[in-house]
């Protein structure tokens, strides 16, 4: 095979077994890989109906046929498996150098099954495959995990790893590789924690090999043209961070929790204070492997009540962290992202959780002698302080682990809780953004804000994608509900598309579009997409999958939806105020464009139109 | 004489020149086969890249006992690549001990090391942050000097 490795690593962990399997050549094409091949594989094996923290579950590390190529951004690979926060099917993706050394050893994939009698690690030396006792690293947090393991494996080897949070079944403890990228959402660190799975350690040496070694190479550098743009630059320059000026200045940025969409401390967290206070070298950014853009900081934080150092913070952490918890302190939120990044968990689930504990405390809800400290928004300390708290499980951290949802429900308020599938929102407020509204009540992890970026083409102007040159779109009004339905729909499909092939989202919200990526697809493996057309029914055909398992699992269309403050509190400031999420006007819609009936149910001729029957 | 010049600055830590002259050399995507090689330090976000500085006096081509590395020059192209001939080359590794940089690797038959691809070098090429740039030795003389006087300058008028 080209583009794939064609192997499947599979390894279960109650009998120590390791086996090697090939990988079918007709699946990978149809699902192309990491997200997709990762929906097929968990549909294919698992109960939906199992319970997520039990050794039934399975995970799945998925790269793509891309990843550890030279295709730009090509780093990443998805964790799949069934979520502990959500009961739906996860899906997180992570950049870094681990996913592409996986590759190089010579898998696409490694499946998880059982759970271990005492804490491991897998250590993977290409072909060389071998569980070691974890028991001395139980307990550890992410950067101390990394440096021990590299001390007694290899001092190249790249490391995927959970830290207290996951070992503590914190519901939104993520897996972080490389010490700084996160497979971050759906609580995937939670599930390798109940599996005693500490780490998977790779060294690979073997390359990946190409079908079209030319054509891939014009591929690349036609990718390389397309990014050649000012928004590239700026995001080099600036990172995620740059999104809060945009957010703010449309209204949508969340403000304690949801409350209303502008920060009145928002100048004070800008992008631009972090790279110009924080970030260790400045407007320069770090990249992931094979990556032209460079997005990701390093911040170290000087002032002494909030001292640290670490990777970040992205975007969507100082939203939650900052605006989100009414905290418009830089310090406090790098701090709260350090804490998070260190024991490994969610820092948009973190924030949001923290955020919904401050509304429910100044609402009087929550009593103080639960919370221990009076949890106003904008106390900066109680928030960094309780991040630390609810990765040990310790005190109020405990209730606070489980996430908002169950947090709010347990007070009598879960209308406060800002999620979908009990999922927490991501730093954008649906009243402003009709397309985030559906696109938040149908993904299928759940609140998500990269799996179908329907803002990306009117807050960062990205006309360039087919979706809008095909129907000649050169202008999408954020508040208009006719157009959301199709537009997500099709949004989705090309994200679960590119998602699939191992390469990173943000090289497409910059502008690439669907012929450069079926462009890289063909000539890098050689499958033979016919079409881009072709490509995002692959797409369309992951997301069905996703949405399969979680209709097997329970989830029905009452699962689409919006909190009740989305739907019915306009919001009350800013520049869109008096505006609700109008998503009664438009998942009708949506369900008939997906070839789904009104209760969201795929009818038996899309099954067989996708192949899934 | 053109050759590899490295800015440290502006280095992200790709990776995509070993990609690149991976790919080029050995037809596969493979860093572990590249001339070329980046560190990365990521407590420090820096990330540092490392390829064979044609040295004027190269301690590899002194110590190789059969003859199999002269240093040639190509007024054409504008190069000067201290080489490899594969047909001569014995395969004894004394060049990679002699090398202080690590910048001559050993493919299972003989010694490899950057060639400069003809003057025309491939990894620069996919160099997106301008890192890696192909020009006279002298000519990132200047730019360092201006650099240096810049941040002299700012520290002045802060």
């Amino acid at each position: 095979m080209y583009g794939w490795a064609g192997k499947v690593l599979r390894i279960n962990l109650t009998e120590s077994k390791i086996s090697i399997e090939n990988l079918d050549a007709k699946v990978a094409k149809d699902f192309i890989g990491s997200r997709g091949l990762g929906a097929k594989f968990l549909l294919d094996e698992l109960d939906p109906k199992t319970d997520p923290l039990s050794p039934e579950n399975k995970l799945i590390f998925a790269t793509g046929p891309l990843t550890g190529t030279l295709a730009p951004g090509g780093s990443r690979y998805t964790v799949v498996t069934k979520s502990p926060l959500t009961g739906a099917i996860a899906n997180s993706n992570a950049g870094g150098h681990f996913p592409a050394e996986l590759k190089f050893a010579g898998f696409d994939l490694i499946i998880f099954e059982g759970k271990a009698k005492k804490p491991v690690y897998l250590w993977i030396e290409n072909e060389k495959v071998e569980l070691r006792d974890a028991t001395k690293l139980w307990g550890k947090t992410i950067p101390e995990t990394e440096d021990l393991i590299r001390a007694e494996t290899d001092e190249f080897a790249k490391i995927a790893c959970i830290g207290p949070a996951g070992e503590n079944l914190v519901r939104f403890a993520n897996i972080m590789n490389d010490k700084g990228n996160a497979a971050g959402r759906s609580g995937v660190g939670a599930v390798m924690g109940s599996k005693n799975l500490k780490a998977v350690v790779v060294r690979g040496t073997k390359g990946v090999v190409v079908a079209d070694k030319e054509g891939f190479r014009k591929a690349v550098l036609d990718v390389y043209k397309y990014l050649d743009n000012p928004n590239t630059k700026g995001f080099s320059a600036l990172g995620t961070p740059l999104v809060t000026v945009l957010t703010q200045a449309r209204g949508v940025l969340p403000t304690k929790n949801f409350q209303t969409g502008v920060f009145e401390g928002a100048d004070k967290v800008y992008g631009e204070v972090f790279t110009d206070t924080l970030n260790v070298r400045g407007k320069m950014g770090v990249a992931c492997f094979s990556c032209p853009v460079a997005c990701h900081r390093y911040s170290r934080v000087t002032d002494a009540e909030f001292k640290g150092e670490g990777p970040g913070p992205e975007y969507e952490t100082i939203g939650a962290f900052g605006p989100g918890c009414g905290v418009d302190n830089p310090s406090a939120i790098a701090k709260a992202n350090i804490i998070c990044n260190e024991m490994g968990m969610d820092t948009i689930t973190c924030g949001f959780t923290i955020a919904c504990a401050m509304e429910l405390y100044e609402k009087g809800f929550l009593p103080q002698k639960d919370s221990g400290v009076a949890l106003n928004f904008g106390n900066a300390k109680a928030m960094v302080d309780l991040v630390g708290k609810i990765a040990k499980r310790e005190g109020f951290g405990d209730i606070l682990a489980e996430g908002s949802y169950r947090l709010a429900e347990k007070y009598g308020h879960p209308e406060l809780s800002m999620s979908v599938k009990k999922q927490e929102f991501a730093c954008y407020d649906t009243r402003g953004l009709q397309g985030m509204a559906i696109e938040y009540a149908t993904m299928n992890r759940g609140a998500c804000h990269i799996r179908g970026e329907v803002q990306d083409i009117d807050l960062f102007g990205v006309y360039t994608w087919r979706v809008c040159t095909d129907k000649k779109l050169s202008f999408v009004d954020s508040l208009t509900t006719e157009d959301k339905p199709l537009l997500t729909k099709e949004v989705q499909d090309w994200f679960a598309s590119f998602d699939s092939s191992g390469m990173c989202n943000f090289i497409f919200f910059l502008g690439v579009n669907e012929d450069a990526l079926l462009a890289l697809l063909n000539t890098g493996t050689g499958a033979h997409y016919g079409s881009a057309e072709e490509m995002l029914k692959c797409g369309e055909r992951a997301f069905n999958a996703e949405r399969l398992f979680n209709l097997k699992a329970g989830l029905t269309s009452n699962d689409d939806t919006l909190p009740k403050r989305m739907l019915e509190e306009p919001m009350p400031s800013g520049p869109v105020k008096g505006q609700v999420a109008l998503l009664d006007k438009m998942l009708p819609e949506y369900y008939r464009l997906r070839g789904w009936d009104q209760q969201g149910i795929p009818t038996p001729e899309k099954m067989k139109d996708l192949g899934l029957g | 004489m053109k050759g590899l010049s490295l800015d440290v600055e502006k280095c992200s830590g790709c990776r995509a020149c070993e990609l690149a002259c991976s790919m080029k050399h050995t037809g596969e995507y493979n860093p572990l086969n590249s001339r070329i090689h980046i560190s990365i330090f990521h407590e420090k976000a820096f990330a540092i890249p490392v390829v064979c500085f044609q040295c004027n006096e190269p301690w590899c081509e002194k110590i190789c006992p059969s003859g199999a590395i002269k240093t040639k020059t190509d007024e054409v192209k504008g190069i000067k690549v201290v080489e490899i001939a594969e047909d001569k080359c014995v395969g004894c590794k004394m060049c990679m001990l002699a090398c202080p940089f690590g910048n001559m690797r050993f493919d299972g038959r003989h010694a490899v090391k950057c060639d400069l691809c003809e003057g025309d070098p491939e990894c620069m090429r996919f160099c997106a942050k301008g890192a890696l740039q192909f020009k006279e030795a002298e000519a990132s003389v200047g730019r360092k000097w201006k650099s240096i006087a810049e941040k002299i300058l700012a520290s002045h008028y802060a």
